[in-house]
């Protein structure tokens, strides 16, 4: 498969097209108009059905609709329209119903901006909706990525019939690179017997619910959800560790904003500064092995985000004390820059000494 | 002689009484002798040698208590 | 010996939880009826709304989905796009459908959805124990309008079907109501008649039902079927509104 040059949200498109998601339903928001720009020309090619929904919170119910009548399905839209898609995405938890939904993130709150951010880290791994439920959350870094976690995720949802997040920014959403769509091994997953497409008179209906009005079936409900978050965080944590051989300070970043580490990373080297980082590929479940085993070296974690501090509350947690956890970011749109990530390293290394 | 036959799956009856409104020939009643399980009054026919068979009463019954057949 | 009248094969074994004389058992009943007398309960799916008919999916014996609040609409938009061959309808009351939900209902109509809606219209939140809906009568009390509804701070009663009928995707549109035969007779037509719009792929079809609600109206089962035809019937005129052969 040759490589393609294309623009983040548009790989989007072509991803779910390749992993057989044939039901979009979306809305106008930038910085994601493309995707369903892309959509509403490419599904009609496939058999596919694309529809624009009259507000997002019609968006995510068709979701659940289609969903629940065994096909894969998706949506997309960016932080406030997300907003509006949680209470849709707690049913659809709660109906136990296999969906991806794409975020590609926005400044906020409220109106916010357009540009680049990743202040909806607590919307989407901490839940927007009501009631105890997770989302399996995948955090791409670079277009390729994208389409690779985006045929995941369908697998995903599918495998523990539950939504599946992934969270993009503006950029990602926006730039445009070489991506390939790689042939992809086979899944076996389970039948979807359990969708409402019509008794045909065979068996007693199947009813996609979540209303459970007797309590006692609820706490069983959630205890049976339960388990199977403890199998996504027993089985799904993903991240990539780069540099920490003897690193002396750890940065925490996902998505956009660990290249930019990256970059910082190259630079201090040459000044024979040892910097690593721990970059979540998924939010949630947060990556805590990653954190098991530390270099002696390190002194101290430090959570760079395109945002006031969401992720760090994370850091902290899987830090449990034994290291100091510092903030760098930047947010409202504003994308921060090497230099501005060195300087903060330096003073942290000048601090301490 | 009665044109019809209207049985009531009693326990099931929640004594609301439309049923008794549209008989044609008022003979629907609600047998207040008697509690079924909900403990309601259960509908039933003062005179079904009156009954034509016209099933009005199970029209109007919310909860499929009546069944009506016709010689 | 000739069976005259029966209980369908379109609901299930399950008693109803509505409340003594409530007429959503009878919309229910004629639904199934309709759905038993095409021959789709097999291909059929159904969306409940949230609201008193919140368990309507323990009652239609064919394939449900629970809808949230006000959405059954988009939810049935999404079936029917993923199996357009099948039939889909949604079942929703006042509250769900003319407040929450009253931007669902005009898109699944203005996109001309090939889906079929039920719509109660009993003037009142039931299920929550009886506040103003956008359909309560002017002067009618319920718990968030003690004295009565008064228009100088609530507006004016919503008449869904008349709006639905200015949208062209809507391509039937009727009001019936259910307090005696006749008109049980009639309502019955007029849902099939829905759903057959639906079976000829001819666009979006709504029939609205004027109920009762005898515990939140404060009055005796028979006593509300007067009260309906007295205020409700003038205010909400029955009769066809639009229907395909104009449509075209």
């Amino acid at each position: 498969m040759a490589k393609v040059l294309m623009k983040g949200n548009e790989a989007i498109g072509a991803a779910a097209i390749k992993a057989g998601c044939k039901h979009f339903f979306g809305y106008p928001i930038t910085p994601q108009n493309e995707v369903p720009e892309y959509m509403s020309k490419e599904l009609p090619k496939v058999g596919g059905v694309f529809v624009q929904a009259e507000s997002e919170v019609a968006a995510i119910n068709m979701v659940y609709g289609a969903a629940g009548s065994g096909v894969r399905v998706m949506t997309s839209s960016s932080s406030p329209g997300i907003a509006l898609k949680q209470e849709g995405i707690s049913y659809i938890a709660g109906a136990e119903l296999p969906a991806v939904i794409v975020n590609i993130v926005r400044g906020g709150p409220g109106l916010g901006s357009i540009q680049p951010a990743q202040s909806d880290y607590n919307q989407s791994t901490r839940g927007g909706g009501d009631g105890d439920y997770k989302l399996l959350v995948y955090a791409p870094a670079n277009v390729q990525e994208m389409v690779d976690l985006l045929q995941e995720a369908f697998d995903k949802a599918d495998y523990y019939r539950n939504p599946v997040m992934v969270v993009g920014d503006g950029m990602i959403g926006q730039m445009m690179e070489p991506v390939e769509f790689k042939e992809r091994p086979h899944v076996d997953l389970p039948a979807k017997d359990w969708a409402a497409v019509g008794t045909k008179g065979l068996r007693k209906p199947n009813v996609i619910n979540s209303l459970f009005l007797q309590p006692e079936d609820l706490e069983e409900h959630n205890i049976r959800l339960t388990a199977k978050y403890q199998k996504m965080k027993d089985n799904e944590q993903r991240y990539e560790a780069y540099n920490m051989e003897n690193a002396e300070i750890i940065c925490v970043a996902y998505g956009t904003t660990a290249r930019i580490v990256k970059n910082a990373i190259e630079t201090l080297k040459e000044e024979g500064i040892n910097v690593g980082l721990i970059r979540p590929i998924t939010l949630w479940p947060f990556p805590e092995k990653a954190f098991e085993v530390l270099p002696e070296t390190a002194k101290a974690f430090i959570s760079v985000e395109m945002s006031m501090g969401q992720m760090i509350d994370d850091v902290k947690i899987v830090s449990n004390g034994r290291l100091p956890v510092d903030f760098y970011g930047r947010s409202g749109g504003m994308i921060p820059t090497p230099e501005g990530i060195i300087g903060k390293i330096r003073e942290m290394i000048g601090g301490a000494k | 002689m009665a044109k019809g036959k209207v049985t009531f799956n009693e326990d099931i009856c929640k004594g609301c009484g439309l049923c008794t409104t549209n008989c044609p020939v008022n003979i629907v009643v609600m047998n207040t002798t008697k509690i079924n399980a909900k403990g309601y009054h259960p509908a039933t026919i003062s005179d079904i040698d009156a009954c034509i068979g016209c099933a009005n009463c199970a029209m109007m019954c919310p909860d499929n208590v009546i069944t009506v057949e016709r010689f | 010996m000739a069976v005259v009248f029966q209980k369908t094969k379109g609901l299930t074994d399950k008693e109803t939880h509505y409340c003594p004389g409530c007429t959503h058992g009878i919309i229910h009943r004629l639904v199934a009826e309709v759905l038993e007398e095409l021959d789709i309960l097999g291909e059929t799916i159904g969306v409940a709304p949230v609201g008193c008919s919140v368990l309507a999916y323990d009652y239609f014996n064919c394939d449900m989905q629970e809808a949230a609040h006000g959405r059954a609409p988009a939810v049935a938009t999404g079936i029917k796009r993923s199996l357009p061959d099948k039939i889909v309808f949604t079942y929703q009351g006042d509250g769900d459908l003319a407040s929450i939900g009253a931007g669902e209902i005009v898109h699944v109509a203005h996109r001309a959805e090939k889906i079929t809606t039920i719509f109660v219209n009993n003037a009142i939140y039931g299920m929550t124990g009886g506040q103003m809906a956008p359909t309560t009568l002017i002067g009618q009390k319920a718990t968030t309008a003690p004295l009565g509804r008064d228009s100088s701070t609530t507006g004016f009663p919503l008449k869904i079907s008349e709006m639905l009928a200015t949208i062209q995707g809507a391509v039937f549109v009727e009001r019936v109501t259910v307090h005696n035969p006749a008109a049980i007779r009639k309502a019955k037509k007029a849902i099939k008649r829905a759903f057959e719009v639906q079976i000829a792929g001819q666009g979006f079809g709504i029939v609205e039902v004027l109920s009762t609600c005898p515990t939140n109206w404060g009055m005796t089962p028979i006593k509300a079927l007067g009260w309906l035809e007295d205020n409700m019937i003038p205010y909400y005129p029955l009769g066809n509104l639009r229907t395909p052969e104009e449509a075209k």
